[in-house]
């Protein structure tokens, strides 16, 4: 891992962050629509593949424990979307 | 013998460079056994964030309407916060992997110092819930979620620093000409976990609606 990439995944995550609250903040997410809540939800999912993948450098290690994780986010993360549809009227 | 002589007779053809065959080994950073932790405690709260989006379909209004009553720029700073003490702390490891002992600690102050300001500002928001008489156990679903969840990642937050604390203390007592980052990794490894599950706690509680 590069210093400068992991400085660039870092300025990456905190311009993502700053969305999703600009996002909550001028209100768009009052209307529930299946495809904000797969924006903010599939943005949540990015910024933890890129801390798994370059913060925690599971880009270099063992494919199981790569996947492992990154497994697990991807079925948590469309389990919250699941349960956000099924509350959208 | 005969492997030697083949090898000699046939080097790399020049459209397969040598760095090919030196790629590194596949290597998981740190201790495994805090990789079983990580995988444990992502569990966990697997079942806990799928809890709390279920209740949530059967208690719509009740989860919009507490929902408001958060600050969202006070979740979305601490996401920042998180984010930055997770990239000095993986700064701290390439320090310590270049053999810059004095640069390792500083980036691991910063990392520390980004944490403890989560920590501070988490309790601050809880403060300014407890003065509006919300608390844990007063018949809404929303706050018993809230306090549990946020809660339960605090710890996960305060033994991280912990963690990283005695990782300093234990980089100082080195040489300086032969660091070992084995146990920096392995403390890293688990503050990029609590990093991660802010990552979706955010947006779960704070943000959609």
């Amino acid at each position: 891992m590069k210093p400068k990439l992991l400085d660039l995944i870092w300025l990456l995550l905190l311009a993502a962050t700053a969305f999703t609250w600009w996002l909550g903040h001028t209100g768009a997410l009052a209307v529930p629509r299946l495809s904000i809540v797969a924006l903010v939800f599939g943005l949540a999912w990015l910024k933890g593949v890129g801390v798994i993948l370059e913060f925690m450098e599971l880009r270099h290690a063992p494919a199981a424990w790569r996947w492992a994780l990154i497994g697990g986010l991807s079925f948590i993360t469309l389990l919250i979307v699941l349960a956000y549809w099924l509350a959208t009227p | 013998m005969a492997i030697a002589c083949f090898i000699v007779s046939h080097p790399p053809p020049p459209d397969r460079p040598m760095h090919a065959a030196a790629r590194p080994a596949p290597r998981l950073p740190g201790d495994v056994f805090i990789w079983y932790v990580i995988l444990l405690e992502g569990a966990t709260f697997c079942v806990l964030f799928g809890a709390f989006a279920f209740t949530r379909v059967r208690h719509l209004e009740l989860f919009n309407a507490a929902q408001q009553q958060l600050d969202l720029s006070a979740g979305a700073i601490n996401t920042a916060l998180l984010l930055t003490a997770s990239w000095c702390v993986a700064r701290a490891v390439l320090a310590v992997r270049g053999g810059t002992r004095g640069t390792a600690l500083g980036w691991l102050a910063a990392g520390m110092a980004g944490g403890a300001g989560f920590v501070g500002l988490k309790l601050k928001e809880y403060g300014d819930k407890f003065d509006q008489g919300i608390g844990l156990g007063q018949d809404n679903l929303f706050f018993d979620f809230y306090f549990i969840l946020t809660g339960f990642h605090l710890l996960h937050v305060l033994a991280g620093l912990l963690a990283l604390g005695l990782v300093a203390v234990g980089l100082l007592r080195q040489r300086r000409d032969a660091l070992n980052g084995h146990a920096l990794e392995t403390a890293a490894a688990f503050w990029h976990l609590v990093d991660l599950l802010w990552l979706v706690l955010f947006p779960l509680v704070y943000v959609m609606r």
